[in-house]
């Protein structure tokens, strides 16, 4: 069994994403200590809340994850997605860990439109499909709540898609770093899927 | 390609039983919230609400507990409210697996409780469940509210289950609401709670105007074509039902099916 981590720095669901993963065939450790996460085979980041917090939580975690990502899979959720890039616009503007290109931006105000982004939308996946989404069609719904979404280029993209206006929905750095706005521990047997398929890329 | 309505069951528990007989026969224990939240799941249900209407220190366990199990086996937002008082309490609950806590009594006393537990968990996890009643005497700082029948009232907020009014503007506390970092807002009309005779539509679409963040309509719902006033007429982003779906009237998976037929985007 592959030494999976899920990364602790105080925010977040933890128990959720433990659960996903342990549903998906995975056996993950949640932890907050250095060594163990340099360890690790494969990395999980999850989180809710806001970046600028979520960047000082990780404090000298973001060295480890930065030095981790040249090695071994890691995947993002929702916040933990967002850390990935380059900055973020929340309350500001915020460096983030920069292991994806791209941009962090607020979901502009539209009639009839709420924010946040909450509910059940659908993914639009190329024809070639990379393997974090083998066995999942494009159209199927995960579960996402954000107000703020990733711009990042189509090089950088494994998914789209559409509220407001459309924008990445899974992203990677071309290599084994991927991050997805949407929850899959929270997103049913589709979710459930991918994070399989990630577990079978670790 | 757009975000889908919601339907949400909602699940009432007394030291972490449902609350009410069940018609579920087929159930191993119709008692059981995990396993009835389960049932939903299958039916396609988008979220499911716990609500501890006990809600006594001397009880919280057994809602953890409920609460942890539902998070081990359920792949679904659930959201948890009842005698939420402090941020502690709310980072209990998250803690144990829930993604989002709905804050009633409390936060009219204490709104800075929105705030703090926003702040923290941020807004995405703070609901604020709002129940209104209507009121029709002179109010001139209050929203006023057209009814149907051509009657103007506005709505207050009443706390500890509908029992005390608190000359609050249900629209006004709205926004405050959100202000403060609430995500989303959780509306139940005393009015139409438990009559089945449909939603309370005019403080719904008020509300759903007012504010910038999603809107759950609850209490009333009694028929399909109910789910599809609250989305349409009422504006609301997700419909909340305990009893229909409770005693077996509908599934969810019915109530999807017809608002599909009528054009409401659904996952199904």
């Amino acid at each position: 069994m592959k030494k999976i981590i899920i990364v602790d720095y105080g925010l977040g669901n933890l128990r959720s994403v433990r659960r996903g993963i342990e549903k998906s065939g995975g056996r993950p450790l949640i932890s907050s200590d250095i060594e163990e996460i340099s360890s690790a085979e494969g990395i999980v980041l999850p989180g809710v809340g806001a970046f600028r917090d979520g960047m000082q939580q990780l404090g000298a975690l973001q060295r480890v994850l930065i030095a981790s990502s040249s090695s071994v899979p890691v995947l993002g959720i929702c916040l933990g997605m967002q850390m990935l890039m380059d900055w973020s616009e929340e309350h500001g503007v915020h460096r983030g860990l920069g292991l994806v290109p791209g941009v962090v931006r607020r979901f502009p105000r539209r009639e009839g439109y709420k924010v946040p982004h909450m509910g059940w939308n659908t993914l639009t996946l190329p024809v070639a499909g990379h393997p974090l989404f083998e066995g999942i069609p494009s159209g199927e719904y995960m579960y996402f709540v954000h107000s703020y979404y990733a711009d990042t280029d189509t090089a950088h993209t494994l998914a789209g898609t559409e509220y407001i206006c459309p924008f990445s929905s899974a992203i990677w750095n071309q290599d084994r770093v991927y991050g997805v706005q949407f929850h899959p521990e929270k997103s049913g047997a589709a979710g459930l899927r991918m994070l399989r398929n990630f577990i079978a890329m670790v | 390609m757009t975000l889908t309505r919601r339907i949400i069951p909602c699940l009432d528990l007394k030291g972490g039983r449902v609350v009410k007989g069940t018609h579920f026969l087929e159930l191993r224990d119709a008692g059981d919230p995990v396993e009835l939240a389960q049932r939903y799941n299958e039916q396609g249900a988008d979220e499911v609400v716990f609500l501890d209407i006990t809600a006594s220190k001397e009880q919280r366990g057994t809602i953890i507990e409920v609460i942890e199990r539902a998070a081990d086996q359920l792949f679904l937002p659930l959201t948890v409210g009842g005698g939420i008082r402090s941020v502690e309490d709310i980072q209990q609950i998250l803690r144990a697996g829930a993604d989002k806590v709905s804050i009633n009594t409390s936060a009219v006393h204490d709104p800075s409780l929105l705030s703090r537990g926003a702040e923290k968990f941020g807004t995405q996890c703070i609901v604020l469940a709002e129940d209104v009643r209507r009121n029709f005497t002179a109010n001139p700082d209050a929203t006023p509210v057209a009814l149907p029948d051509g009657r103007t009232c506005w709505y207050e907020v009443v706390i500890y289950g509908g029992s005390k009014p608190t000359g609050i503007d249900a629209v006004t506390w709205a926004r405050e609401a959100e202000e403060r970092g609430a995500g989303e807002i959780l509306l139940t009309s005393m009015e139409t709670d438990g009559t089945k005779n449909g939603f309370d539509i005019p403080i719904t679409a008020a509300i759903s105007d007012a504010v910038g963040i999603p809107v759950i309509a609850s209490g009333g719902v009694g028929t399909l074509e109910h789910f599809y006033e609250g989305f349409v007429s009422g504006k609301a982003d997700a419909c909340l039902a305990a009893s229909v779906f409770h005693y077996g009237e509908m599934t969810v998976r019915q109530v999807k099916e017809y608002l599909a037929r009528r054009g409401i985007p659904v996952r199904l």
